[in-house]
């Protein structure tokens, strides 16, 4: 046990050490922030004031056409609208929205407008049109008002601890992330491990390892070792993401303008902020969080086993496609039925899918955010440390004739001979 | 009677369909240099990791310092591989260290000893050096140091002059010497003959997985004299009877061998009526001789 300890550690401290180790460390939560934060940021970008020249030949609508916060609309004479289309530069205009008729809308500009002012103005402009139809066929306005009505259900789940709100797409949301990250943890760091077995191959080290330590002993320490390199980068990226996205909420946002803008947006924010929550509640976090690091460190170690072997198997990293794809498939398959499952998260697919140790990793955090009855939790978590004790063993077996081969290149026929070698 | 360090009774081991070997029976004496020959792919290196228990005998016993062998035993042992290497990317003492350490040591033990051990060797400046910045022969050098820092009672070395030049081949096998004069016990094996009758008190020739020659090289060297004489005369030419066989002639060197229960004797007799004799001497053969020998007659 002592000596597993000190390969851990090695495993460990060589990793942490590196720089490339670092280098990922800072740029994950830097670019995980940005994707957070680069949409919100352009979002705010297009809500400049924007001065758009209004120019109409045989209708009326300037009068109707309403300045908002950040849209204002100059009615300009005939003769500037050519001064203006020669020289836009120099004019003071974002746009020039030019009304023919009824029915011929266009608008000019030295650059493209951006989307969402042209869809604000086609808002506008239609509503205008709308309105004037309706009083044409002599409906009465403010009955039409008064009859726009809002519903929202609440979705409610009937479970152990009571009822609790849901959220479909929260839920959803929360499903994929964890999907996606299990998926891309076992890959990055079972390539480690594949990689680790290769370089104590090639390097010639291994043969003088394992005359102090058991092959299984190297193994799995350089398993465990690089399974804490994983937790520890993923925890570091959460807290770096954390403080990162803060400190650019607090330096690039002015949070109050957000909340105070023009009634409607601030009041549909704060609902979907207090929905979130509401439905953040109706999940069981803790649940969903340890059992998040246990299929994260499961599924790991399941996969690592068997990339642990096919290093030993191979002379270089090139010669490892052939071994690599039987393990690479039930991981690509998990990735594939996740949106099935998300889609009904409580059928014979998704079931069985979330018991098999190859798939569960993956699916049953697909799955958690959904709701999934404790036995059925239960059941899949033994099943999954049975799969890992299964293919570890058998890995090993693999492994421990492998590391001594050089030279040799190992077909599938060869692999099982190793099976039937004693150790 | 001298003890043996380690015994391996019939030992068996497969792969597959290929005996690697096929009840093999070694006697390791105590505190001795025990040279480990056969050509390649015999199934010295099977032998080897099974004695350093990093695979297992299909069948057979092996007994180590009068006890079977068991896992704890490999503290007292230490190997040195022909195939070696150290993690290019670790610094020297950190790594040796290490390696130290998984043979059992402390910390402070560890350290106290490779400082050492690195003192002597002159290599005290390389210990935080990274590995890949030294060349192979001073890879080699801490790969010895770590085979032995943890004291152990029997060392196996696999063609430990590999990768080195003639000067710290030398010094090398001065620290053998050494270690053999202060009681550790050692398999050597290679394919330097010359290293072998320079350094070993007893071998073994492993052939196809097959023990086929072992004991003390003295008596080995004696039993394989086949009564051939080194002569320098001053004659050119030479006529003998038939019961003197002139196996080669160099100038005025001759190799002849006594057939018909003659002796030496009986051929210097001969010898004298052809003129004057510049040397006389028995032909001893050289361990390549008997290897070359012993391997062909199988």
């Amino acid at each position: 046990m002592n000596k597993i300890w000190l390969i851990i550690k090695r495993e460990y401290l060589v990793r942490v050490r590196k720089r490339s180790f670092i280098i990922m460390t800072i740029l994950g939560p830097l670019l995980m922030a940005g994707i957070i934060i680069l949409p919100i940021y352009l979002a705010i970008q297009g809500n400049d004031e924007r001065n758009i020249a209004l120019y109409e030949e045989n209708t009326s609508f300037s009068s109707k056409l309403e300045n908002t916060d950040n849209l204002h609309f100059v009615k300009i004479p005939a003769e500037e609208v050519s001064i203006i289309k020669e020289d836009f530069t120099s004019s003071p205009y974002y746009a020039l929205l030019f009304i023919k008729d009824e029915e011929n809308f266009s608008l000019y500009s030295n650059q493209q407008v951006s989307l969402s002012i042209k869809e604000k103005i086609e808002d506008k402009i239609t509503s205008i049109i709308q309105k004037q139809k309706l009083e044409l066929a002599g409906i009465d306005l403010q009955v039409l008002e008064g009859s726009t009505t809002v519903i929202e259900v609440e979705t409610i789940i009937i479970g152990e601890g009571g009822e609790t709100s849901g959220n479909a797409e929260v839920s959803f949301g929360i499903a994929f992330m964890c999907g996606i990250l299990i998926y891309m943890f076992i890959f990055m760091y079972g390539t480690m491990v594949m990689r680790g077995v290769i370089e104590e191959k090639t390097s010639r080290i291994v043969e003088v390892i394992i005359s102090s330590v058991k092959p299984f002993q190297l193994m799995m320490g350089k398993i465990l070792g690089i399974a804490l390199v994983g937790l520890t980068q993923f925890m570091l990226w959460i807290v770096l993401t954390v403080i990162i996205s803060s400190f650019a909420e607090v330096l690039f946002f002015d949070t109050t303008s957000i909340t105070s803008e023009s009634g409607e947006m601030g009041k549909e924010q704060s609902i979907i902020v207090s929905e979130f929550l509401k439905s953040l509640a109706g999940i069981n976090i803790p649940q969903l969080l340890s059992a998040f690091v246990f299929y994260f460190l499961g599924g790991y170690l399941l996969y690592s086993a068997l990339f642990a072997a096919v290093g030993s198997a191979v002379d270089a990293e090139a010669d490892t496609q052939q071994f690599i794809l039987p393990i690479t498939i039930p991981l690509i398959i998990s990735f594939i039925l996740m949106q099935p499952v998300m889609d009904n998260p409580d059928g014979i697919l998704a079931y069985w899918a979330s018991l098999i140790p190859f798939t569960s990793p993956i699916i049953m955090m697909v799955r958690l955010p959904f709701g999934v009855s404790n036995p059925e939790l239960m059941i899949s978590m033994v099943l999954l440390i049975v799969g890992f004790l299964a293919t570890t063993s058998f890995a090993a077996k693999i492994y421990q004739t492998g590391i001594l081969m050089y030279g040799k290149k190992a077909s599938y026929k060869e692999l099982w001979k190793w099976l039937t070698y004693k150790g | 009677m001298q003890k043996n360090i380690f015994i391996a009774k019939d030992i068996v081991k497969q792969f597959g369909n290929y005996t690697a070997l096929n009840y093999v029976n070694l006697e390791i004496p105590e505190k001795s240099i025990f040279g480990l020959l056969g050509p390649n792919g015999a199934g010295k290196t099977t032998l080897m990791r099974i004695i350093n228990q990093i695979i297992a005998p299909d069948s057979g016993s092996l007994i180590f310092d009068g006890n079977k062998l068991k896992r704890e035993d490999i503290a007292k042992i230490g190997y040195l591989p022909e195939e070696r290497g150290l993690y290019k990317k670790m610094k020297v003492g950190e790594q040796a260290l290490y390696l130290a350490k998984l043979k059992g040591m402390s910390n402070k033990e560890a350290i106290e000893k490779l400082k050492y051990w690195f003192e002597k060797l002159k290599i005290l400046h390389w210990w935080n050096k990274k590995v890949e910045e030294l060349s192979k022969g001073m890879a080699q050098k801490i790969q010895f140091v770590v085979t032995i820092i943890h004291e152990p009672k029997l060392l196996i070395f696999d063609e430990p002059f590999s990768g080195f030049d003639p000067i710290n081949a030398a010094i090398i096998r001065k620290e053998i010497l050494e270690l053999r004069k202060n009681g550790t016990s050692i398999i050597l094996s290679t394919h330097r003959m010359e290293s072998v009758e320079e350094i070993c008190d007893h071998i073994a020739l492993i052939d196809k997985g097959v023990c086929i020659l072992q004991g003390e090289i003295e008596k080995i060297k004696n039993d394989f004299r086949n009564s051939t004489f080194l002569v320098e005369l001053k004659t050119e030419n030479l006529s003998l009877p038939k019961n003197f066989e002139i196996i080669k002639k160099e100038n005025k060197e001759y190799q002849i061998q006594t057939k018909d229960n003659t002796s030496a004797n009986d051929l210097l007799k001969v010898l004298l009526q052809n003129g004057e004799i510049i040397s006389f001497k028995e032909k001893i053969p050289t361990m390549e001789d008997i290897f070359i020998k012993a391997v062909n007659d199988e």
